[in-house]
C-alpha cells in the first residue's frame, strides 16, 4: 500500500464534498502547512538581517535591513563548521552501512523456519524493547568497561542495532523470500552465506533501503550520544555545534581565528552574535532540507509496511 | 527436525538428558553459519542492553568508583528512600504521565482529523503537497526546533514580543521565566512535530478500506458526517487501537529532546518542565547523584517494562493479529 501515491479523492463524484466545504478544506491546509514552513522562513530571514537591525527590531519576517555578515562570519574561519561537518557525515555514513549489514545479518537466521533456535534469538532481540537497564548502567558500560568516552565509536556503536527494524527486517525475509528459492539453492549445493549475499540481499533492496533512510536520518539528527559522551571539541557534530551554540553563542567566538586576531592587535570586536546563531542553524538544516522531498516518499512507504509480529 | 534412526537406537540406551546435549550440538554444527552471522549483534546487543540490565543493582548500592560496581557496598532501599524524601519523585512522575496523556490525545485527534480532510481533497496534487509539508518537522531534530521555538519566543527579540503582542496591544511575556505557558507549548510543539508521522499512519488506513462501502452510503443518502461516525471510524478503529495501547505503553518514557532541549535547561521552569528521563540525567551527569539517579531510572524501567505488558494484554484481548507477542 502506498499512502504517498493513492490519495483518494472522492473517487465516486457523486459522494463529494460541496464547493463551499472542500473551499474550506483547502484553505484549511493551505494555513497549516504555511505553519509548518514559517517557523523555518523566521530562521532563514533573521540569518540574512543586519546585526543592528535585529537588535533595534527583534526578529523579522521581513527586516528593514538585509545583511550576510553572519555568514561571512560563519566561513571566514570555517575550520569548525567544516570539522563538525566531516563528523557527522562519517558517522552517518559509517553508522548506517554498518547498522544494516549487522541487523540483515541477525534478521536472516531468524527468519528461516527450519532454524530451531530462531525463536530464542528473536526473542532476545525483542525484549531489549520492554526492558532497559536505564541511563547509569549505559553510560558506565561505555565509559568505563569499553572506554569509549570521546570517540567516534560512543556515536556509531549505541545506535547499531535497533530491535524494532531486525524485526521489520526478518518479517520481511519470511514474507517475501520463496523457501523453494533457498531449497533450490542448497541443492545446488551453496553455503548458507552464499545464499544470502547472492539471493536474500537482492531480493530484499526495498526494506533495506528503508531501513537504511531512517537509520540515516536517527544517525544525523543525533545530538544525545554527543551530550553524554562527547567532551572534546574535534569530535563535535553538526547537531551538537548547534546545540552549543544555542547555549553560549560566544562559543564559535572563542573559536574565531578573525575574533582572535582583532583582539590581539588590540581592537574590541563586536560579533554579530544573534545572525551567527541562527545563519549557524540554516548551514546545519541545509542537507535535511535538501533531501527532504526524495527521503519522504520512502519514508511514507516505510512507514505503511505493516504490523511486526514478535 | 526428524532425528535419524541411528540416534533413535541409541537413545534406548542413554538417558534422555544427553540426547538433547547431543542434539544441541548436532544443531549448533548444522547452523554454525548462522550463529556467525549473528555474532556482531548478539555482541552489541549484550554490550548495549543486557549489561546494562544487571546494572540494575546500581540502584541498590552505595556507589563509589575505588571499590567498582560490584565492590562497593550494598546500601538496600536508601536511594529509593531519599529520592521519595525529596519533592522532585512527585513532580517528576506528575509531568511525565500528564504530558504523556496530553500527547496521547492530541495525536489521536487531531491526526485522525485531518487524515479524514486530506481525503477529501479533490485534487491529487495537492493533498500530496500538504502532506509532504506536515511531514517536514518530523525530520528536524529537536536541537533545530528549539531553535524555532526560539525565534517565537526569545525574551529580548523573539518574534512574538518584538512584533506580534506590541501590535495585539499586549504586554511583552518573559516566555523562558513564566511556567505557566509551558504546559501548552511543549503539547502544541510536539503535535506540530509528530503530525505528519501520525497523518500519514492513519491516512493509509483509511485509503485502504474498501470503497464499496462509501458507494451503498452515497445510495443511501448518507452525509459526509455521518459516513465519517459510521464508516471511516468503526473501520480504521484497530489502527485507532493499536497506536494509543502502544503509546500507552510508553506513557512512563518522556521524549528527552522535547523537554531538555525546547525548554533551553531554564531552572525557573523545572517544576513544569522536568520529566522522568530529564531527572535522571541531570541527576547523574550534572549533579553526579548515581544512586539517586539509578533508582529513579530503575523505578522507569520497571513500571514501563509492566504497562507495555498490560497494553499489550489489552491488545491481545481485542485483537491478537495486532499484539507485540
Amino acid at each position: 500500500m502506498e499512502a504517498a501515491e493513492v490519495i483518494s479523492s472522492g473517487s465516486n463524484p457523486k459522494n463529494q464534498l460541496s464547493s463551499p466545504a472542500s473551499l474550506g478544506i483547502n484553505v484549511f491546509f493551505i494555513i497549516y502547512s504555511l505553519l509548518c514552513i514559517i517557523p523555518l522562513v523566521l530562521i532563514v530571514m533573521v540569518s540574512i538581517t543586519d546585526e543592528s537591525t535585529v537588535i533595534r527590531e527583534g526578529y523579522q519576517f521581513i527586516p528593514s535591513k538585509l545583511d550576510l555578515g553572519a555568514y561571512e562570519f560563519l566561513f571566514r574561519d570555517a575550520t569548525q563548521i567544516i570539522r563538525s561537518y566531516t563528523i557527522s557525515i562519517f558517522v552517518t555514513i559509517v553508522g548506517t552501512v554498518t547498522s544494516l549489514v549487522v541487523m540483515a545479518l541477525y534478521a536472516y537466521p531468524i527468519s528461516r523456519a527450519d532454524f530451531p533456535h530462531a525463536k530464542f534469538f528473536t526473542f532476545f532481540v525483542f525484549f531489549t524493547m520492554l526492558f532497559s537497564g536505564g541511563l547509569v548502567p549505559w553510560y558506565l558500560v561505555y565509559v568505563r568497561t569499553l572506554g569509549v568516552k570521546d570517540t567516534l565509536i560512543a556515536l556509531i556503536m549505541p545506535l547499531l542495532v535497533a530491535a524494532f527494524f531486525v524485526l521489520i527486517i526478518r518479517t520481511f525475509f519470511q514474507t517475501t523470500i520463496p523457501t523453494a528459492i533457498l531449497e533450490s539453492a542448497k541443492i545446488d549445493g551453496a553455503g548458507e552465506l552464499t545464499i544470502f549475499v547472492k539471493i536474500v540481499l537482492p531480493l530484499s533492496l526495498p526494506v533495506l533501503a528503508t531501513v537504511a533512510l531512517f537509520q540515516t536520518l536517527t544517525y544525523w539528527n543525533d545530538w544525545f550520544l554527543s551530550l553524554v559522551f562527547i567532551t572534546k571539541e574535534s569530535n563535535i557534530t553538526v547537531q551538537y555545534l548547534m546545540y552549543k551554540t544555542m547555549l553560549n553563542i560566544q562559543f564559535l567566538a572563542n573559536n574565531s581565528t578573525a575574533a582572535a586576531a582583532i583582539q590581539a592587535a588590540g581592537g574590541t570586536f563586536r560579533f554579530p552574535s544573534e545572525t551567527v546563531r541562527m545563519a549557524m542553524v540554516v548551514v546545519g538544516i541545509g542537507p535535511i532540507i535538501f533531501a527532504y522531498p526524495f527521503f519522504q516518499k520512502y519514508f511514507v512507504k516505510g512507514l505503511t509496511v505493516g504490523a511486526v509480529k514478535g | 527436525m526428524a532425528i535419524p534412526t541411528s540416534d533413535e537406537a541409541a537413545a534406548a540406551y542413554i538417558p534422555k538428558k544427553s540426547v538433547k546435549k547431543i542434539s544441541q550440538m548436532r544443531i549448533f554444527r548444522k547452523y554454525w553459519m548462522f550463529y556467525l552471522m549473528m555474532l556482531p549483534a548478539i555482541v552489541l546487543l549484550v554490550l548495549n542492553n543486557y549489561i546494562p540490565m544487571f546494572g540494575i543493582i546500581i540502584a541498590f548500592k552505595n556507589i563509589n568508583y575505588a571499590d567498582g560496581i560490584l565492590g562497593s557496598p550494598w546500601s538496600g532501599l536508601k536511594n529509593f528512600e531519599y529520592l521519595f524524601k525529596t519533592s522532585d519523585a512527585w513532580v517528576i512522575t506528575r509531568n511525565t504521565l500528564l504530558y504523556n496523556s496530553g500527547f496521547i490525545v492530541l495525536n489521536l485527534f487531531f491526526p485522525l482529523t485531518f487524515a479524514i480532510m486530506l481525503n477529501e481533497i479533490r485534487s491529487r496534487f495537492l493533498a500530496k503537497l500538504h502532506q509532504t509539508i506536515m511531514f517536514l518537522p518530523y525530520f528536524l531534530s529537536m536541537v533545530v526546533i528549539s531553535y524555532l521555538v526560539f525565534g517565537f519566543l526569545s525574551d529580548e527579540h523573539g518574534y512574538l514580543n518584538s512584533s506580534l503582542l506590541p501590535a495585539l496591544g499586549m504586554e511583552k511575556v518573559q516566555w523562558y521565566f513564566t511556567e505557566s505557558v509551558w504546559p501548552y507549548i511543549l503539547p502544541l510543539v510536539n503535535t506540530w512535530k509528530s503530525m505528519g508521522y501520525f497523518t500519514v499512519i492513519y491516512m493509509a488506513a483509511i485509503i485502504g478500506l474498501d470503497d464499496e462501502y462509501y458507494e451503498a452510503a452515497t445510495i443511501d443518502g448518507a452525509s459526509k458526517w455521518k459516513q465519517m461516525t459510521n464508516i471511516t471510524i468503526p473501520l480504521i478503529m484497530p489502527v485507532i487501537t493499536i497506536m494509543t495501547l502502544l503509546q500507552i505503553g510508553k506513557i512512563f518514557n518522556a521524549d528527552f529532546g522535547l523537554f531538555f532541549q525546547v525548554p533551553r535547561e531554564s531552572g525557573v521552569l523545572f517544576p513544569v518542565t522536568n520529566v522522568i528521563d530529564t531527572y535522571v540525567y541531570r541527576t547523574f551527569l550534572t549533579v553526579g547523584d548515581i544512586g539517586l539517579s539509578s533508582a529513579a531510572g530503575l523505578l522507569q524501567s520497571i513500571i514501563g517494562f509492566s504497562l507495555v505488558f498490560l497494553s499489550n494484554w489489552v491488545v491481545r484481548r481485542i485483537n491478537k493479529e495486532n499484539a507485540l507477542f
